[in-house]
């Protein structure tokens, strides 16, 4: 064997019955990490997979020493190669970080110091590291290096910009620069690529597999995303409630899943599935020749940024887009950020106005109506925003926040029949009574999109455009929105606009599908054609980035789904 | 970049100039007879009506009142708001010989005050003890809480009679100028160590600092080399706020310190109803607030650039 050497030697990092307590009273810890434990060796790429709230973005800071003063180490301990550093002070952990370990975060839009210059960041980075004789012509060589060494061919021009002058992509390769700048052993990157677009989630984690392959170094990657966990890792780890519930090599975890909880992950990541989702009442009838109930011809908006001396730029957000949604079908439009997608839902229900096309709900024109003509629509057609965390009023109860638009449209007169009608909705999204008095900050994310959603119901539409509704939610969550969509569109007839960046999301819920760039639809047809036989290049990448898709063939996961709770069209 | 120039400029301009105006209703216009403030209350009766003609001639009271503005407006153009009723002496004049003498006491308060709210600011996030930081942070409304006069008589009482270290009173040489400084520059203190303490926490939390923690910096470090500049920023608008207030604090430490100045000129100036000169001294008062938030307006591209790359390729994308 010749793994012997390797296995005597000390893991690049050692995690052992970690126990992390968060202050939540004055005396009163609450577990947030019991007793978990990880190794990564050299050369190994290891995920750490759990969803919101599992616990392991506080196991990774635990394991970095960046720990909030709000946290503590109950027990357990930490070891690089062996040296345990558990309880180390600031000062000597400030001689691991870096130095030892890279790491790399989750946003790079916020990570990067704003009001310096991208060069001037990894010197520091390379200084820190690499104290004594060197001078400044060699830590800005190395500086330089680094960024190239993190994918960065234009590094002498990135070195001289300031972060806002680059983009989410760019900027997460300057803070991959940043964690190799030390030489580090081991990177741990947590959601890196989270806040970046599929195609460019797939480049940076293209690297950083190859950095594992070419230097040699561990890498220790946290994600919620089993999908890209399941792509790039040689083991992994699924984190559940503060614990490692489960642990092992990829194949095995998919072939043969000891836990349920990994199991019913796997069977959420919308990737995975190859069919639509089926209402839970039975089968769904649409008839294939439905009318449009939503029609948007040669739409077109510009936003105007006036430049330098006079000079005018033009952005085109939208040019010349077309839309036909059917009735009681999903129409989704997909694209990467800047496609011009949340521009053209917020035109459909007039957030925002078009420069020039039309849009047309039923055969009525809503491009040219004045405000109670636009009031009128609105009740026919409603909005569900991205984020139930930031679009629900605070101070509102769940059953004021839904009563709201049925007040505000003087549908219901006495209070009773309003409760009895707010309920009815709330029943309508798998909530009950015992929610009504209920403020948002007290409900799950999931519960908080529900309550959106009931909301959005209230006035009887017909038609329900969703800007990213489930993207802020975790996979298991957003399943079970996704089936709750599914599930109302079979009961009241409901047509969907829906716009999302996730394509695994389009395959479970949509019928119809327009892919989107620059503001132009670059295709559109029936999700089946679309999938099977993209026409445009653009498609193609999308499909392709898409992380675990690769593990939907045949086989090993058609068995494991033989015996899922969500049924799906075969 | 230019335009940007043009509107602060524009805006600083417009601030003097309502100033200008709303003086001049409340004064010249709004009194049923503006020759009645020119006397003494107390001579009023005994004025002859060939000497109130006199007057409402030399004053151009007898014009009308767009005329009387728009003449106004050309003289203070030029710099020429008249001159003083009591004393006759050119207001403009007047006021310039006792302005720089408010300009050094309100700028070394605002300098002072900006000192001390940053080191409290510094302290409370530097420190790795919980008591310091508590301290650090109870200080600031410590400071708002005690009034100029209150603390003016206290520091008086220490620093002068006691320990004869300062002046009591006078404004001669820079000795002198010590402990109104300070009087003035505590209670402003309070609200900029305030907002500079919440901005370095707020600093402190972000993104970028986790960063520099996993690059290997300490703790140190990051306050001075990241922390410091973006939690300065909203420093920098309030202090140009505070100047304003400092001005019209001056009034209570000139008159407890017994400082010339253009506090103890306006009181005077009020009381004696002396109208050009209160129109001067408004106007004044304007302009050198306006210049400082200009200043700062201008200041404000040079330290963050995220600002100065709007500024050069026009407003942000709205959507």
């Amino acid at each position: 064997m010749t793994d012997t050497a390797e296995e005597r030697q000390d893991p690049l990092l050692r995690i052992t019955d970690l126990a992390i307590d968060y202050r939540t009273g004055r005396r009163q810890w609450t577990p947030a990490v019991r007793g978990a434990g990880l190794h990564v060796r050299r050369g190994e790429f290891v995920s750490l997979v759990g969803e919101s709230g599992s616990g392991k973005t506080t196991l990774v800071q635990g394991a970095l020493g960046l720990l909030p003063t709000a946290a503590r180490i109950r027990g357990g301990s930490i070891a690089y190669s062996g040296v345990d550093v558990t309880g180390w002070s600031d000062q000597r952990m400030a001689l691991v970080r870096g130095n030892y370990v890279g790491f790399v975060p989750q946003d790079p839009n916020t990570s990067l110091n704003p009001v310096k210059k991208i060069g001037q960041q990894v010197i520091e980075a390379v200084r820190f590291n690499a104290p004594g004789a060197r001078n400044a012509a060699q830590h800005r060589e190395a500086a330089l290096e680094s960024l190239r060494t993190a994918g960065l061919k234009d590094a002498g021009r990135v070195f001289h910009q300031y972060p806002h002058e680059l983009s989410g992509g760019m900027k997460q390769r300057a803070l991959i620069a940043i964690a190799l700048a030390g030489k580090p052993k081991i990177v741990v990157a947590d959601e890196p690529t989270s806040a970046l677009d599929v195609t460019v989630q797939k480049v940076i984690l293209d690297h950083l597999a190859r950095l594992r392959e070419e230097l040699g170094i561990g890498i220790l990657l946290v994600t919620h995303d089993l999908g890209v966990a399941l792509d790039r890792s040689d083991r992994i780890l699924v984190m559940q409630h503060g614990q490692i519930v489960e642990e092992g090599p990829v194949r095995r975890i998919l072939e043969n899943t000891t836990h349920d909880y990994t199991r019913r992950l796997l069977d959420a990541a919308p990737a995975r599935h190859a069919g639509r989702l089926v209402p839970t009442s039975g089968v769904r009838a649409v008839p294939a020749d439905a009318a449009p109930v939503l029609r948007a011809h040669a739409l077109t908006k510009r936003y105007h940024l006036r430049g330098a001396r006079g000079r005018r730029r033009e952005v085109r957000a939208l040019d010349g887009a077309d839309l036909v949604v059917r009735k009681g079908t999903t129409h989704a439009i997909v694209g990467e950020s800047g496609a011009g997608k949340s521009t053209l839902a917020s035109i459909l229900v007039r957030f925002t106005s078009a420069d020039g096309g039309t849009v047309h709900v039923g055969d009525r024109e809503v491009t040219g109506l004045d405000r109670r003509q636009l009031r009128e629509i609105r009740r026919d057609l409603q909005f569900v925003f991205q984020n139930p965390f930031t679009s629900l009023d605070p101070r509102f109860t769940v059953g004021k926040l839904v009563a709201e638009p049925l007040q505000a449209f003087g549908l219901v007169t006495g209070r009773r029949e309003r409760t009895a009608r707010v309920v009815e909705l709330l029943t309508a999204v798998a909530l009950d009574e015992s929610h009504l008095h209920r403020l948002p900050g007290e409900l799950s994310g999931g519960q908080r999109q529900r309550v959106a959603i009931a909301r959005a119901l209230a006035l009887n539409p017909g038609i329900l455009v969703l800007d990213e509704a489930v993207s802020a939610l975790d996979v298991s969550v957003q399943a079970q929105i996704l089936q709750l969509l599914v599930d109302l569109q079979a009961e009241f007839g409901l047509s969907y606009v829906f716009v999302t960046h996730d394509l695994g999301v389009v395959r479970l819920i949509a019928d119809d599908v327009t892919v989107m760039r620059g503001g132009v639809v670059v295709e559109t047809g029936p999700v089946e054609q679309v999938f099977r036989a993209p026409r445009h290049a653009y498609t193609r990448e999308l499909l392709e980035a898409v992380p675990g898709a690769d593990h939907t063939g045949p086989g090993t996961i058609r068995a494991a789904r033989a015996n899922t709770s969500i049924a799906h069209q075969v | 970049m230019l335009r940007y120039l043009a509107l602060k400029a524009g805006r600083a301009l417009f601030v003097v100039w309502a100033a200008f105006t709303l003086t001049f209703v409340l004064l010249f216009v709004l009194p049923a007879d503006p020759v009645d403030l020119l006397f003494d209350p107390a001579e009023l009766n005994t004025v002859t009506p060939e000497v109130r003609e006199q007057v409402a001639d030399g004053y151009g009271f007898d014009k009308p009142v767009l005329l009387q503005y728009l003449a106004r407006l050309g003289h203070a153009l030029t710099g020429d708001f008249g001159s003083s009723v009591q004393s006759g002496r050119s207001v403009t004049a007047t006021i310039l010989d006792v302005l720089p003498s408010t300009l050094v006491l309100a700028f070394g308060a605002l300098v002072l005050a900006l000192l001390i709210g940053f080191v409290i600011a510094l302290a409370a996030t530097s420190t790795r003890r919980a008591w310091v930081r508590n301290l650090a942070e109870a200080l600031p409304s410590g400071a708002v809480s005690v009034p100029v006069f209150l603390s003016g008589i206290l520091v008086l009482q220490i620093f002068s009679f006691q320990l004869g270290w300062f002046p009591a009173f006078g404004d001669q040489g820079a000795r002198s100028l010590v402990l109104p400084m300070i009087t003035l520059a505590v209670p402003v203190s309070g609200p900029i160590a305030q907002l500079l303490v919440r901005s370095f926490a707020t600093e402190f939390r972000s993104g970028y600092v986790t960063t520099s923690w996993a690059k290997g910096a300490t703790r140190g470090g990051i306050v001075v080399r990241d922390v410091f500049r973006n939690a300065s920023l909203p420093a920098l608008t309030i202090a140009g706020i505070t100047f304003g207030n400092l001005i019209a604090g001056s009034v209570i430490t000139e008159t407890v310190f017994a400082r010339q100045g253009i506090g103890r000129m306006t009181q005077a100036a009020i009381n004696t109803l002396d109208i050009p000169l209160v129109q001067g001294i408004v106007v004044l008062v304007a302009a050198s607030f306006a210049v400082i938030n200009l200043v700062v307006d201008l200041i404000y591209p040079l330290l963050d650039p995220r600002l100065r790359a709007t500024l050069a390729t026009g407003s942000p994308l709205t959507a």
